[in-house]
């Protein structure tokens, strides 16, 4: 089916999708007793240990800054995106295997179930990130109007990992390696990625490779907007476009040829 | 039209590969490599279905009935062929996909119902009607995992008949819940039925494609090998069945070495190997009444030998011959073999016999009879065994094709008595 066909069949399925995502939350926060709490502990946890461990065990500090939020702040800014654009990845990636009897049985639009799974993602995604921009505006470092340059770059972010997240998903029906060769990759990409430490912290060799990153620019544009205030550099974010842009084409095209094949393979 | 299905020369072949990295290499070639085994599950089925009409489909595990539902509900897209289906096409083929245990019977059903592709406007509008048909009462609002499988099925089966599709397409899920709840799913498929949905109901259960259908289609090794009124197809399908277990254990029994056989020959040609196939070169042992068989052997000479004859023999139970030929007289052999040579024959026999057990004899010899130079004789060399097919009951070792016609001559009335359709 081509691009248009699927999106029309998505807007036909739309109920349904809305359905799935309602499903996926109530599932999430309404079956334990803390409910949407735990969606926030999990992030805390990691930023009470990271700050810990680098800010205090490690003597890491942001250059030129001098607040003593700033380092929670710097990695809040990074951590969080990165958590979604990893959940996104990997849940689009899971998504045929989870849905498998669905798909064999009967007979829908498939693209509605990655839609859902990046919905789902996004509502989790914005829910914390409410949360965190809550507690900017109380703890007195409320960005202002740079905050708009939020929305573009969490779009790119958005494309490329949805765009990622269906090729191996797709991918991984066919060869269940690829689950397994994502959850290692990952590992390297979050330590090849200045989330939990600057840039300028690292030495010029390992900065030349960073910044063959495509998150990199992103992560760095969040940082920019959280801790410093300032816009992000445009012109470093061109290249994660055409990248995007690359991987949505691909996605595009592995679903396209594979969709068929992959219910013979499930 | 609306409820009507074509299909033509349907096929679909599944790809099996020796290691998962040789599909890798398939596409890193781009499709120059040919790295997988296909596996057709079905090959050029060919039927059309009239808009309203009830279709059974029957056959073995593994005949392709599944694949045939899953072509035609759209899951899995054929390898070639073409489908054409007028109309909404709602399949049961497997009762409350899509539910989650954790949420309430009306939210599965808004999901169920969404899946299948109904609006949620119209959904909401049927609900009431599917809490009504399920008969679960208060528990709608439950989570499902509180329920009973029966309560489960039951809503399952309301939510995907909720709205009268033009063609339904049952697999089997008729065999679920209670007695009463069956009565109530069949009684609901015999509305559908009378207001036009085009039925078809995969099932192993004779009675219930009996009591559905007017129409049977019989596939067999992802072939339609059958396709008439139940009655007939049902009974060539027992046969099938019968075949197929009878040939199994003969099979078996013949693996472990029961059987007895003599022979005897100056072994100038040996016979090295015998085989009894079926008309798809499978080894069988069980035939029904009239099908072909192959029988195949193998010679090596061990000495020259001008112009063999190879021959058949097949005896009923008691040792009666019951038809033997060879090649003398079927189609003379005239070559000369030297000692090394190898030679293989097959004969391809119609099976015209009746209903019992029989035995081959296979042998090598000079000319017309095995008087002269008798090679190599193998003596009730395999036991096979004839079942009933879809003919006519009948007596006797032999099956000779019978028609009969009736004319009725009622006795002389006199014309003048007669009343003549006149009227004044």
């Amino acid at each position: 089916m081509k691009l248009g066909g699927r999106l029309r069949a998505l807007w036909a399925y739309r109920g349904f999708v809305l359905g799935m995502v309602a499903r996926d939350f109530r599932g999430r926060y309404l079956g334990s007793a803390l409910g949407v709490v735990w969606a926030v502990l999990n992030p805390v946890a990691q930023i009470l240990i990271y700050t810990l461990v680098f800010s205090q065990v490690m003597r890491a500090r942001l250059p030129n800054v001098h607040d003593p939020l700033a380092y929670s702040l710097y990695l809040c800014a990074g951590l969080l995106t990165w958590n979604y654009f990893v959940e996104v990845l990997l849940r689009g990636q899971a998504v045929f295997l989870e849905q498998a009897n669905m798909l064999k049985k009967v007979s829908f639009p498939r693209v509605t179930l990655p839609s859902y799974v990046f919905l789902s993602a996004t509502v989790n995604f914005l829910i914390i990130w409410g949360l965190f921009l809550a507690l900017l505006l109380l703890t007195g470092h409320w960005p202002g109007w740079v905050l708009v340059a939020l929305v573009p770059v969490l779009v790119i972010q958005q494309m490329l990992a949805v765009g990622l997240g269906l090729v191996l998903g797709v991918t991984n029906v066919f060869f269940r390696d690829v689950a397994q060769a994502v959850g290692v990759g990952l590992q390297f990409w979050f330590w090849l990625t200045p989330i939990v430490y600057p840039l300028s912290t690292v030495p010029e060799a390992a900065r030349d490779l960073i910044r063959w990153n495509p998150v990199y620019p992103l992560i760095t544009s969040y940082q920019r907007i959280i801790v410093e205030h300032q816009w992000p550099v445009w012109s470093d974010l061109w290249p994660v476009v055409l990248v995007a842009v690359a991987v949505a084409v691909l996605s595009d095209t592995a679903f396209r040829y594979l969709a068929d094949a992959m219910v013979d393979e499930l | 039209m609306t409820g009507a299905i074509a299909v033509s020369h349907l096929g679909k072949s599944y790809r099996r590969y020796a290691r998962p990295w040789h599909r890798l290499g398939e596409w890193a070639s781009g499709g120059r490599l040919v790295w997988h085994e296909g596996f057709w599950a079905l090959r050029d089925v060919t039927f059309r279905v009239v808009s309203g009409e009830s279709v059974g489909i029957v056959g073995l595990n593994g005949a392709g009935k599944s694949t045939l539902l899953k072509i035609l509900t759209g899951t899995t897209q054929p390898t070639e062929g073409e489908i054409q289906i007028g109309g909404r096409v709602a399949a049961l083929l497997e009762l409350g996909t899509g539910f989650h245990g954790d949420f309430s019977g009306r939210q599965n059903v808004m999901i169920a119902g969404q899946l299948m592709g109904l609006p949620v406007r119209e959904l909401a509008a049927l609900m009431p009607e599917i809490e009504a048909f399920a008969e679960i009462g208060g528990y709608i609002d439950q989570p499902i995992r509180t329920y009973s499988t029966g309560m489960a099925v039951r809503l399952a089966f309301s939510v995907a008949t909720a709205s009268r599709p033009d063609v339904l397409i049952l697999d089997e899920t008729l065999s679920v819940g209670d007695l009463y709840f069956q009565h109530k799913c069949v009684r609901r498929i015999k509305e559908f039925q009378e207001a036009g949905t085009t039925i078809l109901f995969v099932s192993h259960d004779p009675t219930a494609v009996k009591t559905l259908c007017q129409r049977a289609l019989l596939l067999d090794g992802g072939r339609l090998i059958q396709d008439g009124p139940p009655d007939q197809v049902l009974d060539y399908y027992n046969a099938l069945i019968a075949k197929r277990e009878a040939s199994w254990a003969i099979l078996q029994s013949e693996a472990v070495g029961g059987r007895t056989t003599t022979r005897s020959g100056t072994f100038e040609a040996r016979i090295t190997e015998i085989d009894l196939l079926d008309a798809n070169g499978r080894p069988a042992r069980a035939f029904t009444v009239g099908e072909h068989g192959r029988i195949k052997a193998r010679v090596q000479f061990t000495s020259p030998v001008v112009a063999p004859t190879a021959g058949i023999l097949i005896r009923d139970r008691v040792g009666n011959d019951v038809f033997g030929t060879n090649s003398f007289y079927v189609a003379p052999i005239v070559d000369t073999y030297e000692a090394g040579d190898e030679m293989t024959v097959e004969f391809d026999v119609a099976l015209n016999l009746g209903a019992g057990t029989y035995t081959l004899t296979v042998a090598v010899h000079s000319d017309a009879t095995h008087l002269a130079n008798n090679y190599d004789w193998w003596d009730k060399v395999i036991g096979f065994q004839i079942v009933p097919g879809p003919e006519p009951l009948f007596i006797g070792s032999a099956w000779l094709p019978v028609r009969l016609r009736v004319e009725r001559h009622d006795k002389m009335v006199a014309s003048g008595h007669r009343q003549v359709g006149e009227r004044s």
